[in-house]
């Protein structure tokens, strides 16, 4: 309080309205009740804000940092006991050939599914941009598959994706091609997964895009038809470069979303361990697998914080790429 | 108006001060436990998974002669469920009075007996000996009440046995059968050779009746140690059971989709069963009328599954729980908890109960499965040890199998590949 005092006065080249010249000794009261309104001032909005920052340390900041102890530790959960034996756990998380395929699995499983989903859901947005009959209806029908639970998607595809009795394969058979082994083959089991994934997230990220396309003024694809700009052209040259900074948006998001995906790669088969030679484990899978497969919470919180750091270098390469994409945008205009 | 106000007021008041106690708090365990506390009166809570048999009727018998108490049964979806529930909260309060484990995780909770009240060792003989045994801890305690068990037998397609030129009525097919694992993949060669189709669904569930039967597979009883690479046995099933799979094996792994579609096509024509797969069966391939139930296991008799009651010590009322437990896993309750689910007993003297023998299964076309699965239960000799590691290991080997089934790896490599993960075990 002291500091706050005496900063007071040398900031008085434009006193306010409650500061003017010194407090004679009489009217104590009123400047304790000036000291109040700026307490007021000055504390009231962090206290406004503070539950949510009680919350966030509670429920956030704690259990973060509590997973980087119990991660130097040889944890015993159920005893709530744990002896410290530092950077062994990371190096045996690092050490395991499983972490490795399971890093592979999920840059696999997230590139196969956030490309074609990006790419589909630009051009499934700029045909909903255009003038068609029943606009929301086919607005709201594109959102349906992400109404639906990751749970039930995830029972309905891998019964599709069987590997003898599934349907996808008996299509396959019909039509005269050999079946495809879903559950056994890393690369196929990666586009089964991929595909449960699109079919949630299309929609979603459709509607994202859409938003931002109906932001586009209209005076460009009209200046650019009297230049006599094609459809094509006109998607290329306008569409696609004013939705920069929503499509960054969409990429960060799903990059987190894909680096942590969990329900798919689980529900596919029957054990939810990621196939017989981890096929299809992914990190999140693994660590799930440690933390409560196995109960070694330390061990777990070890590949949890590896994961958090990948994510978050990540985080930063995006972080690069937006700085320099933006300031191109705003070099063009 | 006024009024209103106030009361708007008092509700953001209240609120607030709910949200406050609510942080100030945190997740205190075992709130609200002490319910119906007035007159000496006490409330025992009973957790249990997938169906016990403990319907409401059951639970209101014990409550009509023991008027002070009040018995809540709370269920958990799935084993999964129960099994991260027990497991977070055993030691530190908040568990129910009464606890049902499954034997899957049974030697899991075995490292943390000393949590557990003992059984009274005058109830220990209720028991089959090595349904009493699996949970006995190395100071002697029994801390597991024996609900139900899962003795094996051999479930067949008569219709397809009947098409591969062999018997069809279940005396007939028991003493085709009779013998060790080497009779059971002789007749699967014979039945596959002249059908051209598999014999039994997969290795690893082939694999599972035959390693039930060893009783140190993977664990040194005494010491602890891992001793699965280097036991012969072990390798020996492993190399026998994947040689069988190789023209016998529909190569479905068990509870996968494709494993219950092909339990009603006919993909394969006999497998091990355990007495409560025989609903599983029927639950999912019905109107086949063809599924029979052999009184035979090859290798003598096997266990797959059970459970056990358990009673947290830090409970409020250990006594009272203990006397709860006592009741629910007597032979008299069990045969109630078999007729109302399913749950073949693992008490002596339910043996010897009509309600039991006379037992028939109308979808096994009429099958005395309760006189057949007693006497599949006085052939289990063998009680595996399963340390601290086995289902670690056991998953892996299963995985192994797996792989060489699905073509990924070759039989060596995929044992080498086992034998790598284990030793990062531990």
């Amino acid at each position: 309080m002291t500091a706050t005092e005496t900063d007071a006065p040398i900031r008085t080249g434009t006193p306010g309205p409650g500061r003017a010249g010194p407090p004679p000794r009489g009217i104590r009261r009123i400047a304790f009740s000036h000291r109040l309104s700026r307490w007021d001032l000055k504390l009231s909005p962090y206290l406004y804000i503070s539950p949510f920052f009680i919350l966030f340390i509670v429920t956030g900041l704690f259990p973060i940092a509590y997973t980087a102890v119990i991660s130097f530790m040889d944890w015993d959960l159920v005893r709530g006991t744990g002896t410290f034996i530092g950077f062994d756990q990371y190096a045996y998380v690092l050490g395991q050939p499983k972490f490795w395929v399971a890093l592979r699995n999920t840059f696999s499983i997230f590139l196969l599914s956030s490309v074609p989903q990006l790419v589909l859901a630009i051009f499934i947005a700029a045909m909903l941009d255009q003038n068609i009959r029943a606009k929301t209806f086919w607005r709201m029908g594109v959102l349906v598959p992400y109404v639906m639970a990751p749970v039930a998607v995830a029972l309905i595809f891998s019964n599709m994706f069987g590997d003898q009795y599934g349907l996808v394969n008996s299509v396959l058979n019909d039509l005269g091609f050999a079946s495809v082994p879903w559950h056994s083959d890393a690369f196929a089991s990666h586009i089964a997964i991929a595909t449960m994934v699109n079919f949630r997230w299309t929609g979603y990220n459709t509607l994202i895009l859409l938003a931002a396309m109906q932001a586009i003024p209209r005076d460009y694809y009209e200046a650019a038809a009297i230049d006599g700009a094609g459809r094509l052209r006109q998607f290329f040259a306008i569409t696609v470069p004013s939705l920069r900074p929503t499509l960054i948006f969409v990429i960060i998001t799903s990059t987190i979303g894909g680096l942590q995906i969990f329900d798919e790669p689980r529900m596919y088969d029957q054990f939810g361990t990621g196939g017989a030679d981890s096929q299809w484990l992914t990190i999140t899978l693994y660590l799930y697998d440690i933390g409560w497969g196995q109960w070694n919470f330390g061990r777990a919180a070890a590949l949890a914080w590896i994961l958090f750091l990948i994510i978050l270098a990540i985080g930063v390469i995006n972080l690069l790429v937006t700085r320099r994409l933006v300031r191109n945008e705003g070099s063009n205009r | 108006m006024t009024v209103k106000l106030s009361r708007t007021k008092a509700i953001a008041a209240v609120t607030g001060a709910a949200s406050i106690a609510l942080i100030a708090t945190g997740c205190s365990p075992s709130t609200g436990s002490e319910g119906g506390g007035d007159g000496g009166a006490i409330e025992l809570t009973v957790a249990t998974f997938n169906d016990f048999g403990y319907t409401d009727e059951l639970l209101q018998e014990y409550m009509d002669d023991n008027p002070d108490i009040t018995v809540v049964h709370n269920k958990a979806a799935t084993t999964n469920e129960a099994r991260a529930n027990y497991f977070q909260k055993l030691g530190k309060g908040g568990l129910a009075d009464i606890e049902a484990i499954e034997v899957d995780w049974l030697p899991e909770v075995m490292q943390y007996s000393d949590l557990l009240a003992e059984v009274p060792a005058d109830l220990s003989d209720r028991w089959l000996d090595w349904k009493a045994g699996a949970a006995t801890d190395t100071d002697d305690r029994l801390i597991g009440y024996g609900t139900d068990i899962g003795p094996e037998a051999v479930c067949y397609r008569s219709d397809l046995f009947a098409a591969a030129g062999l018997p069809t009525d279940r005396e007939s097919v028991a003493t085709l059968l009779e013998g060790d694992w080497n009779t059971y993949f002789d007749v699967g060669a014979q039945y596959s050779a002249a059908t051209g189709k598999a014999w039994f669904d997969s290795a690893a569930s082939s694999y599972q009746g035959m390693i039930n039967q060893v009783e140190a597979a993977y664990e040194d009883p005494d010491s602890g140690e891992i001793i699965a690479t280097d036991n012969a046995e072990v390798e020996d099933i492993y190399n026998q059971v994947l040689e069988a799979s190789a023209t016998q094996s529909a190569h479905l792994g068990q509870w996968s989709d494709d494993w219950f579609a092909g339990l009603s096509n006919g993909a394969f024509a006999t497998m091990l069963c355990p007495g409560w797969m025989l609903g599983v069966i029927s639950g999912n391939a019905e109107g086949v009328t063809g599924w029979d139930v052999a009184n035979v296991f090859p290798n003598g008799g096997g266990n797959w599954g059970g459970s056990y009651l358990t009673v947290p010590a830090d409970g409020e009322h250990v006594e009272e729980a203990q006397k709860l437990a006592d009741w629910l896993t007597a032979p008299e309750q069990q045969i109630k908890a078999f007729v109302n689910a399913g749950t073949f007993p693992s008490q002596v003297d339910a043996y010897e109960d009509e309600a039991l023998t006379g037992f028939v299964n109308e979808y096994f076309n009429d099958a005395p499965v309760g006189e057949l699965f007693i006497e599949r239960a006085n052939a289990v000799e063998v009680s595996p040890f399963k340390g601290e590691f086995y289902f670690q290991i056991n998953d892996a080997m299963q995985k192994a199998l797996t792989r060489v089934e699905d073509g990924t790896q070759d039989q060596q490599a995929s044992w080498d590949q086992w034998v790598s993960e284990v030793d990062a075990i531990g």
